[in-house]
């Protein structure tokens, strides 16, 4: 009898845990669901929806603001492999971006180097290197402007009084993307200095003492402790910096009207799509442009994370 | 040796101050046209570095034609909005993905890391078109909208949560606290880094953002400071006096924040990008 009754009381106690437990789960998930609910629904009617709908609208002439969409099929691709000036802004862009990325980080890179020593006044010039990074790009660019003006600007005079020929940086369709590159480089070497300057910290110093014991020297020590060590920061700042470059749009907004004669050479995918989309009021051929900009932009990364593993170095 | 090295050092630091004054100088260029008049700003011969007289009537000017207070009351309205909103559902959402188990939680988080992924141009023309379906153009809602969830700050915080030990979490659960108990008191307190960063990167990135706001409110009553530059440049093509002195008024604002926080800045970079 005593047995029957322990027995029936610890089914009992372990179908209460066993409730409590799932009610504790169902609990569980409820919360889940209720704390994401804010951030899902937002991204599902804001980007979710919108991404698909950018797609869907790739298919149509728009008339004025999306009312009388005409279904047009794949035309809008049609004329988008046939418009002059998309393949200027992919050339412009992709030239951009290969300008850019690989100064920007060099100089990044040098830079956070120098700073690692634990040199005198690091905090002060990384607090004056990063200042390009918060100043807004509108502003940013139209400094740069007035200092490349032909006639006033004060690089042309500088470059005068040392006796070379002022240059056209504005205008000449040659070296309009250089002039755009030089401010995207000055605002954004800040940011990436950082980034190495945190990774080449995280660097332990045992490597370095165990290495000079083994008699390497510090040029050796760069190219098999630093490089190696920093890969995986690197990549992260060339990643994204490519995107960023891919997508570059308020320089060249600010910088280029669509009158200058450089425009053809300087215009980029994403200032083309503001121009069709928002300007000549075409978002369907909009559209198409930025579904060419995803296109090219997932090439670009599927490549990169495909030659990572040659030269990124993962210790864990 | 020890010779060696000091000539090194000062070889570095000269390096590294060229590199300071390149930084700067843009900004100093920009202040010191900003006090001139047209006449000085373009005089090649003599060349001025310094204004003759330091006009501060250019300011006045420049504030009074566009309305900039007004401006810096839109600014920061959305800056304030956009934060508020990324720090809350972010920071929800985010402990929700990090710590709890429910269903459909990887499937959710996919879409978090989509929206990640995607160029955000691709959003723009719908949600402009959503906005003018609401009839919400020229308005600081309309600013604030596509910031109203944050991908990436679900994402950054996510990362935080998932450093914390799980002892902290089951002794405050145990000690009786419900699951939003032990978020907002336990769990946000120990994220307050990763909360900071948000904050910062959320106010630069719209502080920044030029094309929506260019998009959406076409008023200028209702345009940013960024955008607001965009239409003062076309208006003032040749007076670059009077565009310096637009300029050094909309950066000034997130420069001091800038200087105030420094550490904080300088943190919140690190800290994403060795979370990423």
């Amino acid at each position: 009898m005593p047995k029957n009754d322990l027995d029936a009381a610890y089914q009992e106690g372990l179908k209460k845990m066993k409730n409590q437990l799932s009610r504790a789960k169902v609990n569980e998930w409820l919360w889940g669901w209720f704390l994401i609910a804010p951030t899902t629904i937002g991204l599902i009617v804001l980007n979710i929806i919108p991404a698909i709908q950018t797609f869907y609208l790739s298919f149509f002439k728009s008339g004025d603001f999306g009312r009388g969409n005409i279904f047009v099929g794949l035309q809008n691709y049609v004329r988008l492999i046939n418009d002059q000036q998309v393949w200027f802004a992919v050339r412009n862009t992709l030239l951009y971006t290969l300008l850019v990325v690989p100064i920007g980080v060099f100089i990044s890179a040098v830079i956070a180097v120098l700073l690692n020593r634990n040199l005198k006044g690091q905090g002060i010039y990384r607090s004056i290197y990063y200042i390009p990074v918060i100043a807004t790009p509108a502003a940013v660019t139209m400094v740069w402007r007035w200092l490349y003006n032909h006639h006033y600007g004060l690089i042309n005079y500088v470059l005068k009084q040392i006796g070379l020929k002022p240059v056209n940086w504005i205008d000449d369709p040659d070296i309009a993307l250089i002039s755009i590159a030089i401010v995207s480089i000055w605002s954004t070497v800040g940011y990436n200095m950082i980034l190495i300057l945190a990774g080449l910290q995280e660097i332990p110093q045992v490597y370095y003492e165990a290495s000079n014991i083994d008699g390497a020297n510090a040029i050796t020590q760069f190219f098999r402790i630093t490089i190696p060590m920093v890969s995986p920061t690197l990549f992260f700042v060339v990643i994204t910096s490519v995107i960023q470059c891919m997508q570059v749009f308020d320089v060249v907004y600010m910088m280029i009207d669509v009158a200058r004669p450089s425009y053809d050479r300087t215009v980029s995918l994403v200032y083309l799509f503001y121009n069709n989309s928002f300007k000549y009021l075409d978002k369907g051929y909009g559209s198409a442009i930025v579904m060419l900009l995803l296109l090219i932009i997932s090439v670009i990364t599927v490549i990169q994370v495909r030659l990572q593993k040659k030269w990124v170095n993962y210790t864990n | 040796m020890t010779i060696k090295a000091k000539t090194c050092r000062v070889f570095i630091h000269i390096v590294l101050i060229l590199g300071s004054c390149v930084m700067i100088m843009p900004f100093v260029w920009m202040i010191l046209t900003s006090f001139k008049s047209v006449t000085e700003s373009t005089s090649m011969n003599p060349f001025m570095f310094f204004p003759s007289q330091w006009r501060i009537e250019n300011y006045i000017d420049v504030i009074r034609q566009n309305n900039f207070l007004r401006l810096y009351y839109n600014t920061f309205s959305m800056i304030f909005w956009n934060v508020l909103c990324a720090v809350t559902f972010s920071s929800m959402a985010a402990y929700a993905f990090a710590r709890l188990k429910f269903p459909g939680r990887d499937f959710f988080f996919g879409i978090v890391l989509f929206q990640m992924m995607i160029p955000t141009q691709i959003f723009i023309i719908p949600q402009y078109l959503m906005v003018d379906k609401l009839g919400a153009r020229n308005t600081i809602f309309a600013l604030v909208f596509p910031g109203l969830v944050s991908a990436f700050g679900t994402f950054l915080l996510r990362q935080f949560f998932k450093s914390i030990p799980n002892e902290l979490e089951q002794a405050a659960r145990i000690d009786g606290c419900n699951i939003g108990q032990t978020f907002v008191l336990i769990m946000l307190p120990l994220v307050r880094s990763g909360l900071v960063a948000l904050c910062i990167f959320t106010a630069l990135f719209s502080f920044k953002n030029l094309m929506w706001p260019l998009i959406v409110n076409s008023s200028t009553d209702y345009a940013t400071l960024a955008s607001a530059l965009a239409k003062i440049q076309s208006a003032y093509s040749v007076k670059y006096n009077i565009l310096m002195a637009a300029s050094v008024l909309a950066i000034c604002p997130m420069i001091l924040v800038y200087f105030i926080f420094q550490k904080q800045f300088m943190q919140s970079v690190t800290t994403s990008g060795l979370t990423m």
